[in-house]
């Protein structure tokens, strides 16, 4: 199933609706990556919410999502992990490190606010 | 109820298949959230081993009752090519596909119980077990 990316305001904000299969992501990775050009969008927020399971396949993909993003001028926070996909995240030793991550949506929005200023007024990390 | 199945990996959506049966068997054998995440996550792992490394095999799952402790029993098998170097395959970060090299090492982490019988050329099993949080003999006092 493909993954809806919105355009709201200015961000691009892709909601993972359930289990993904693998092409899904590489899918989602590719789209996002190609539509930060088009809407000329500066932050990328994608929900996981929904997601059951964050494997190493899911992982790496986020990863580069987060990576490509960033080659490409603009910035990236995954929001809404699970407890419990983040527990078993650590036990496999995944940790999503040098991603942004935020607790829902909201923080997102709130996290990417913040970061957009700190690029304005050239405070870069 | 039905306490086992048998899905075959020959694509990426038997994973997803094998991942869902392996939850909804874990649900009725009464796990929590965490731990129908982690057995939903080590299926995910092995079955992609599988596809990885072998090109397809099966995952089986089964309960497991070794008193007084309740399990699932999840097991992974192939006919592929064996592993020439499981010290070397257990280790994190190593990987001949190209990935992150934490899937064996990873769900031993994640399971209680973990076994692995590779034969050159004769393909591959591995079997891990999670158990359920042993019941606490009436401590509440009733």
């Amino acid at each position: 199933m493909q993954v809806p990316i919105l355009k709201q305001g200015p961000y691009l904000i892709a909601s993972v609706q359930a289990a993904l299969r693998d092409a899904d992501l590489v899918q989602l990775r590719d789209a996002l990556t190609e539509q930060v050009g088009t809407y000329r969008t500066r932050g990328v927020i994608v929900d996981v919410t929904a997601l059951d399971v964050l494997d190493s396949f899911a992982c790496r993909t986020l990863s580069e999502i987060a990576g490509m993003i960033r080659l490409r001028g603009a910035q990236t926070v995954i929001v809404g992990i699970q407890p419990e996909v983040a527990f078993s995240m650590v036990q496999l030793g995944l940790k999503l490190e040098g991603v942004a991550t935020a607790l829902d949506l909201e923080e997102g929005l709130e996290y990417m606010n913040r970061r957009m200023k700190q690029i304005e007024q050239g405070q870069y990390e | 109820m039905n306490d086992e199945f048998r899905v075959t990996i020959q694509s990426e959506d038997d994973i997803l298949e094998a991942r869902q049966e392996g939850r909804e068997l874990g649900l009725r054998l009464g796990f929590g959230p965490s731990a129908l995440a982690v057995i939903a996550t080590a299926i995910s792992e092995l079955a992609r081993n599988l596809l990885l490394y072998a090109r397809n095999g099966s995952i089986i799952c089964w309960a497991i009752n070794r008193e007084p402790q309740q399990g699932i029993v999840i097991q992974a098998t192939d006919e592929g090519p064996g592993i020439p170097n499981i010290e070397a395959a257990m280790k994190d970060g190593y990987s001949t596909s190209g990935g992150l090299g934490l899937g064996l090492p990873g769900v031993r982490r994640m399971m209680d119980e973990f076994a692995i019988v590779s034969r050159h050329g004769r393909g591959t099993t591995v079997t891990a077990i999670k158990w359920k949080e042993p019941i606490p003999k009436s401590s509440s006092g009733e």
